[in-house]
């Protein structure tokens, strides 16, 4: 059995390394700060911040929030200051705090990822670029880019040409589609150096009492525990097409042994959503959790690990 | 004030009581040094029905009250009312048995600076927060009267040794049982009259404190409010338990109420009882 310390922990996204397979997920680590009085943000992969939108955006009405048997149904609808603020504030305050940053951005229009990707083309410090075409919480469902193999080449191809060569993209999809493998090559063949598997499934939750839906967006995305075989099971199909192109793995990982199960079927790091707000230290457990385990098992490092339940 | 409560912090502690008082339990938890930083207003977080839990969401729970040097050490009390599975969990525990606590968080209630005639207006449960806070303000000299009102006499949370930190206590109930028939705010106008109040604390559920808030601003007075939104996480990351407040320039923005609240200033929050965003809303 090899020493802890000895443990290679690394991943790599496109040109960029980091030091940690555990990165938190977009929205569930508000602006970083919030965190970072628990545990040192360093102690990630990287923090992937709220998708960022152009403008400001006030996000849906209230109730947002409905808890599900072991899940939740959220419809915040991407509420953020936009993306000039952002830069103004968010990103200052994690690059100083040493913070390794992906930038997650949500636009309306090809043109909005574009015009996103211009901007953060100059900032400094930056990791990658997660593109999340995939938020079911949008009024008009026929925006969710990630439902549609042409709407996801073209906003991929767009952040690509904008964003240059440095910055790895990494796409954001959704698990509501018949053939997530098929979105999966059109994004890869676009430029994506990898991909975000998955966002939450859309649902809903009728209020008994009111005869109504129970959020004010009537709908919102199923995140948590519940919908970690789903997870499981998209990143076992789109890792055992796409052999080389890294996943990161997210959809109800609360503790290590969870965060192997998506290890094996393909992912090379995981993200911490949902269990952020059960356990403001989740992270840090997953992680701690992650190198025992692997350890235990044989494994010399992360990328030894990776995809493992695809041999025969 | 605004933002990330710094002191806050993460830790198992004990339960070493659990009362049965009328409609609601009262439970006193061990947490070390977690009770000195703890003030009126703040609240906690608790995971709620053990390792195995399909509750994946913390319950957050007003304090009571703490105190940093008793028989067990630094203590925090809480009154929870069993009304859904997570708090009919937390009820449910014995002396001994241990939960995760994440405290304390949110904005305290602002306490004057010189003694002044405050009212406290509590609802339901609502009350257990003022207790501790009126005991702050008589320290500081500070005349305290308190209203507190509850649909049927078993929901007014008003004990013993509370009574004590108030000069005098009105109860109302919406059927009478006990205390004058009515709500908090048919009894206000006159108690502000009599005891000539300054300024008006409340707690409670969100239209009692719209009422309050009306009322407060017809007499002209400040006006703290700790408000009541459902929590996913209490520590500010998942967007959820939001609200439309001005800002300092006057511009509504959907705030969060973990780290910009609970406790507010009641002339700033847009009481909409449509929950919609209200026109104007920054982004919106």
């Amino acid at each position: 059995m090899i020493e802890s310390s000895n443990f290679d922990m690394r991943v790599k996204f496109g040109h960029k390394q980091f030091d940690s397979p555990v990165f938190t997920a977009s929205g569930c680590a508000g602006s970083g700060k919030e965190l970072s009085q628990f545990f040192s943000l360093t102690e990630l992969g990287a923090v992937v911040t709220k998708s960022i939108a152009l403008k400001p955006r006030s996000g849906r009405a209230t109730p947002r929030m409905a808890e599900t048997p072991s899940g939740m149904l959220n419809s915040i609808g991407l509420q953020g200051p936009g993306i000039d603020q952002f830069l103004e504030d968010d990103i200052p305050w994690l690059v100083k705090n040493q913070a390794r940053v992906i930038v997650s951005i949500s636009g309306q229009t090809v043109d909005d990822y574009a015009s996103l990707a211009r901007r953060l083309r100059v900032v400094p410090g930056l990791s990658g670029i997660e593109v999340n075409i995939s938020c079911p919480n949008v009024e008009n469902r026929g925006l969710v880019f990630a439902c549609d193999p042409v709407a996801s080449r073209e906003v991929i191809e767009a952040v690509r040409r904008n964003i240059g060569g440095e910055l790895p993209i990494i796409a954001k999809l959704s698990p509501d589609v018949t053939d997530i493998v098929e979105i999966a090559g059109e994004v890869i063949g676009a430029g994506a150096d990898g991909l975000a598997l998955i966002n939450t499934l859309l649902g809903m939750v009728i209020d008994i009492d009111k005869q109504r839906p129970k959020l004010a967006g009537k709908t919102g995305g199923l995140s948590g525990p519940a919908i970690r075989p789903v997870a499981v099971r998209a990143i076992y199909q789109v890792h055992a097409a796409f052999k080389n192109t890294p996943i990161l793995g997210m959809g109800g990982v609360t503790s290590g042994k969870d965060a192997l199960e998506m290890i094996f079927a393909g992912a090379s790091a995981v993200s911490i959503g949902t269990a952020n707000f059960g356990n403001p230290t989740a992270a840090i457990k997953v992680k701690k959790e992650i190198r025992e385990l692997l350890i235990e098992r044989g494994f010399n490092s992360i990328s030894e690990a990776v995809g493992v339940a695809h041999n025969e | 004030m605004t933002g990330i409560n710094k002191k806050a912090q993460q830790r198992s502690v004990e339960i070493i009581s659990n009362k049965k008082v009328g409609a609601y339990h009262h439970i006193v938890f061990a947490v070390g040094d977690m009770a000195t930083f703890a003030k009126p207003g703040n609240f906690v977080a608790i995971s709620v029905g053990g390792s195995n839990s399909s509750m994946i969401l913390r319950r957050a729970f007003a304090i009571y009250r703490s105190n940093d040097r008793g028989q067990y050490g630094g203590t925090i009390e809480l009154v929870v009312a069993p009304h859904g599975q997570g708090s009919k969990w937390l009820t449910g525990l014995h002396i001994h048995d241990h939960v995760d606590m994440v405290g304390p968080l949110g904005v305290s209630f602002g306490i004057p600076t010189e003694p002044v005639n405050a009212l406290l207006v509590g609802g339901g449960y609502g009350s257990a927060p003022l207790f501790g806070l009126a005991e702050v303000l008589k320290e500081r000299g500070c005349r305290v009267d308190m209203i507190l009102g509850a649909s049927v006499a078993g929901k007014i949370y008003a004990p013993l040794e509370g009574k004590r930190s108030v000069n005098s206590l009105t109860v109302t109930t919406e059927d009478g049982s006990t205390g004058s028939k009515g709500k908090v705010t048919d009894v206000m106008p006159e108690l502000i009259k009599k005891y000539n109040s300054e300024i008006v604390y409340s707690c409670g559920p969100m239209p009692m404190l719209a009422a309050v808030d009306n009322l407060a601003e017809q007499f002209g007075l400040m006006h703290q409010c700790a408000v009541e939104e459902s929590m996913a996480c209490g520590i500010g990351v998942c967007m959820t338990c939001v609200l439309p407040v001005k800002d300092e320039h006057g511009v509504i923005k959907m705030t969060r109420s973990c780290i910009d609240g609970p406790v507010m200033d009641g002339s700033k929050v847009v009481w909409n009882s449509n929950r919609q965003i209200p026109e104007g809303t920054w982004g919106a």
